[in-house]
């Protein structure tokens, strides 16, 4: 099923679909009172844009330098070209030290690779510990939006899921009840784990370490109670200094959730006493991205989830009715370039209203990728013969203005007269909601024409 | 070919020559004229709250505002009553029962209500985390505007990890209503001292 | 000053009111202005589904038409739009199309930017709504975005604050999408309505008896859902209450 089917689905449901609507814009809100907040704002986009486009544009000797420093200071460092090898890479370094219980914090990357699965079906027990990733996972469930994994559900829902697995109050749905009953069963897993894998938002180059921003102190909980911590990173999370972060830490927090900052902003440039840091650095399809101009500041995204909050489709449709695994408008152009097949609607669940683009804290052209993605899916043949067809006859006629004027005249002379039954039939999508526009007795042209004859 | 050669060549192969050198990142930004207030705001947002200490001690501040904290352990030198030693215990483990840690942070950011804790000598990193309720000492003078001036401050050439904490944990993952107290400590005090 | 207006295609067939309202708008203002009756669709729902190939004909066919004159005017912030943001990739280089692109304008855009009236002389004592169609609002600058932390204003409410005795709702969503989207209003219809929906009941909810804007195709859609759900609401093109009309 593509988008548009999802999107339907979800939509059926009136009332949640205007929830879900408005708990995203609401978080849009207050990202603009952050970002209205700061005179600075465009110029912190526009410098954060300028450090990725000339990062992306040298990154292989980011990468190398990132990779001698981190070495210098003792990390480990693992390159992975696919999500296949990453998740390998993942296995063997728990199996070498024979860990067995992994406490994972947020981390997309690992979502695209499908890690969690690679590791349960060889005996590693996985915990997502963020709070929306452990209510989607223990729901055997994708998250829904890459800040807010579980803001498609409600707490009723979220109630009835710890009522089973954590064992919570019947029909208690508060939040911070369920809060402290999450915090009680994760301690006990933190306490006990014996690995701990985080994401990373900012890879230094400069300085050979890890940046991981988090709200609930999930990833330092995890990463600094067993010996073993693995930090999966993108290829394009590489800033080039130290410093950079100074610009990249103001826009994140405010993108995302209108914070000023997030609750921890930690860096990584050692392991704990007596343990290891294993950085495994990810490419997975990221390096041929960087060979499309049109396409290549997708890899700008520092994943605020500012465009998704944006997206009046998104906000309308939820995050499962992407069918990726980042949704919204930045996840339908990485998906596209992934794998256009499978992604062919998500480019076209979009109206180019470009909102994405311009609340974007690294300014990317998200909206114009989206376009013209749609000429990838043409030129691949995945548009649909139907579609297709109608619109190069459209042009052919558009090219012969007599026959459109023959054609849109028959049109206003016939349609009038046509009963509802026929007007309003199954072929006619745009009546399933609407009504057409009511037909006039002449083109603008005719009368036109006739004003110019009367001069 | 190895995977590391596998991915470079292949960037090496589609990345054009740079025409963008990189920029200054120390943009004219906003600047408190009360550096002290904005600090407070900003740290009431997140949740968590600023004192300024005036005629006593932080071992009488504590027990004034902290009486039936039964575990308390220190990495604030100026804090002499400690029930626990923090770096006594070969992992943080033991540490999972701290009812308050007296910690000290280098600095304080006004515009974000954040503190940088970077502390060489405090062994287990996890006190920050496992800790009901943290205690932050700070100088202070040590306060500055935004990002901007906490990164000229940073570095990382001895201790090798440090965090900008701003306010206690929390989470908003439950329909969006903020709950303080997520995985880390349920409550934040700065204190200026 | 040689003025050649672009009617939109489906504005030609099915709003010829909104069209001599556009052209009567521009008189009015003492402009001599040509309509080139060869012309028909700026190419823009083939290029918003991808079909290049196709867009890039229709393209090549509306630089020929329009190339010679001083100024192109539209009543569609979208067309407008398809001209200057997405024709380069099809005509960059070509005879004239740099011209064609600068000096391609949507109505009220050309009003606010090059012929600056002081006056419309026209009344609409009427509470009204704009709608910021996307293509104006964010590709043109029509009117500062609630994204953007940039000063304030607005190109349509500065001309429409021209006419008399009219009055400005304030909207919840001052710039959100109607839903329109081209074929996005086929091929995802259920959203399509949806947002269309969603759009108007702010309007309606602001207390506005009109919804006007520069985008006849986002007004068309969501007059199509006012006339089946019957709402006490109307949509009215821009240029007709400039035109005095009503």
């Amino acid at each position: 099923m593509g988008h548009p089917e999802l999107a339907e689905k979800f939509i059926a449901n009136n009332e949640r679909m205007h929830w879900h609507d408005k708990a995203l814009w609401f978080v849009r809100e207050k990202r603009d009172l952050a970002a209205h907040g700061l005179n600075e704002w465009e110029s912190l986009r526009e410098v954060a844009k300028q450090i990725k486009t000339h990062t992306i544009d040298k990154l292989d000797f980011y990468l190398e330098e990132f990779e001698k420093n981190a070495k210098e200071k003792g990390l480990h460092v693992h390159w992975a070209k696919d999500a296949k090898e990453h998740n390998e890479i993942v296995l063997k370094l728990l199996l070498n030290r024979g860990s067995k219980k992994l406490v994972k914090s947020k981390s997309m990357l690992t979502e695209e690779c499908h890690l969690n699965p690679y590791l349960e079906e060889n005996g590693i027990e996985v915990i997502d510990t963020d709070l929306g990733e452990r209510i989607v996972q223990l729901r055997n469930e994708a998250p829904s939006h890459i800040v807010l994994p579980a803001i498609h559900l409600k707490k009723e829902e979220v109630g009835k899921t710890f009522e089973k697995f954590l064992k919570t109050e019947k029909d208690n749905c508060d939040p911070t009840y369920l809060t402290r009953a999450a915090r009680v069963h994760l301690r006990e897993k933190f306490l006990n784990a014996d690995a701990s894998l985080t994401g990373v938002n900012f890879g230094i180059a400069e300085t050979g370490g890890v940046v991981v921003c988090t709200n609930e102190g999930n990833a330092d909980l995890g990463s600094s109670l067993p010996k073993l911590h693995i930090a999966s990173m993108g290829i394009e999370k590489i800033i080039p200094r130290l410093k950079d972060l100074s610009i990249f830490t103001r826009l994140l927090a405010r993108s995302a959730t209108g914070q000023p900052i997030t609750s921890y902003t930690s860096h990584f440039h050692a392991p704990v006493e007596g343990g290891e840091l294993h950085i495994i650095i990810v490419d997975n399809g990221r390096s041929d991205i960087i060979a499309n101009d049109d396409f290549k500041q997708s890899l700008h995204c520092i994943r605020c989830g500012a465009c998704i909050n944006t997206c009046p489709v998104y906000r309308r449709s939820g995050g499962h009715s992407y069918g990726y695994t980042i949704p919204g408008p930045i996840g339908s152009t990485l998906g596209a370039s992934k794998d256009l097949r499978t992604n062919k609607t998500l480019p076209f669940a979009c109206t180019l209203c470009a909102s994405c683009s311009n609340v974007c804290p690294s300014k990317i052209n998200i909206h114009n990728q989206l376009y013209k993605h749609r000429q990838s899916v043409v030129s691949a043949g995945l548009l649909g013969a139907k579609k297709h067809t109608i619109l190069k006859v459209a042009t052919w006629v558009m090219k012969h203005p007599a026959l459109l004027d023959f054609g849109g005249k028959m049109a206003r002379k016939i349609v009038p007269k046509l009963p509802r039954s026929i007007l309003y039939s199954k072929v006619n999508v745009w009546g399933k909601k609407r009504e057409l526009p009511k037909f006039p007795k002449n083109s603008f042209k005719e009368l036109y024409k006739q004003r110019e004859e009367k001069k | 070919m190895s995977s590391r050669e596998t991915i470079l060549n292949n960037i090496k192969k589609n990345v054009p020559s740079s025409t963008i050198d990189l920029p200054e990142t120390n943009i004219p930004h906003t600047i408190y004229e009360n550096k002290d207030e904005k600090f407070t705001t900003s740290l009431a947002s997140v949740g968590g709250n600023a004192v300024w200490l005036k005629d006593e001690s932080i071992d009488e501040f504590v027990a004034k505002n902290y009486k039936d904290f039964e575990v308390i352990v220190s990495t604030c030198k100026d804090y002499t009553c400690s029930t626990k030693e923090a770096n006594k215990p070969n992992t943080p483990h033991p540490l999972e029962n701290v009812d308050l840690a007296v910690i000290t942070a280098e600095f304080a950011v006004a515009e974000n209500g954040a503190v940088w804790v970077k502390n060489p000598d405090n062994r287990h990193r996890a006190l920050y985390f496992l800790a009901t309720q943290l205690l932050i000492i700070i100088p202070k003078e040590n306060i500055v505007d935004t990002m901007h001036e906490a990164y000229e401050r940073i570095e990382f050439d001895k201790s090798g990890y440090g965090t900008f904490i701003s306010g206690p944990s929390k989470t908003a993952d439950i329909e969006q209503s903020l709950v303080i107290g997520a995985h880390g400590p349920t409550d934040a005090c700065v204190l200026f001292v | 000053m040689r003025i050649g207006l672009f009617i939109p295609c489906f504005m030609n067939e099915l709003y010829p009111e909104a069209s001599m309202a556009t052209l009567k708008v521009l008189e009015n203002l003492g402009l001599h202005v040509e309509y080139p009756t060869n012309q028909t669709c700026c190419g823009q729902p083939m290029a918003n589904t991808g079909c290049a190939h196709e867009a890039g004909e229709l393209a090549k066919r509306f630089l020929k038409i329009f190339k010679d004159y001083d100024y192109v005017v539209a009543p569609s912030g979208s067309c407008v739009a398809m001209v200057r943001e997405n024709y380069a990739q099809f005509l960059e280089g070509e005879d004239g199309f740099e011209h064609l692109k600068t000096h391609t304008y949507e109505l009220v855009e050309f009003l606010h930017d090059v012929i600056k009236p002081t006056n419309m002389n026209a009344s609409f004592p009427h509470k009204v709504g704009i709608h910021n169609s996307c293509h104006g609002h964010r590709e043109l600058g029509m009117a500062s975005m609630s994204e953007r932390n940039l000063p304030a204003f607005s190109k349509i409410e500065k001309i429409l604050g021209l006419v008399d005795n009219i009055e400005f709702v304030t909207l919840k969503r001052n710039d959100e999408c109607c839903g329109f989207g081209g074929t996005f209003c086929v091929s995802e219809d259920a959203m399509s309505a949806a947002m269309g929906i969603d759009r108007i009941n702010d309007h309606l909810s602001a207390g506005a008896e009109v919804m006007t804007g520069i985008d006849m195709s986002c007004l068309m859609h969501m007059q199509g859902i006012i006339d089946r759900d019957k709402l006490p609401i109307k949509t009215l093109h821009i240029a007709q209450i400039l035109a005095g009309e009503s």
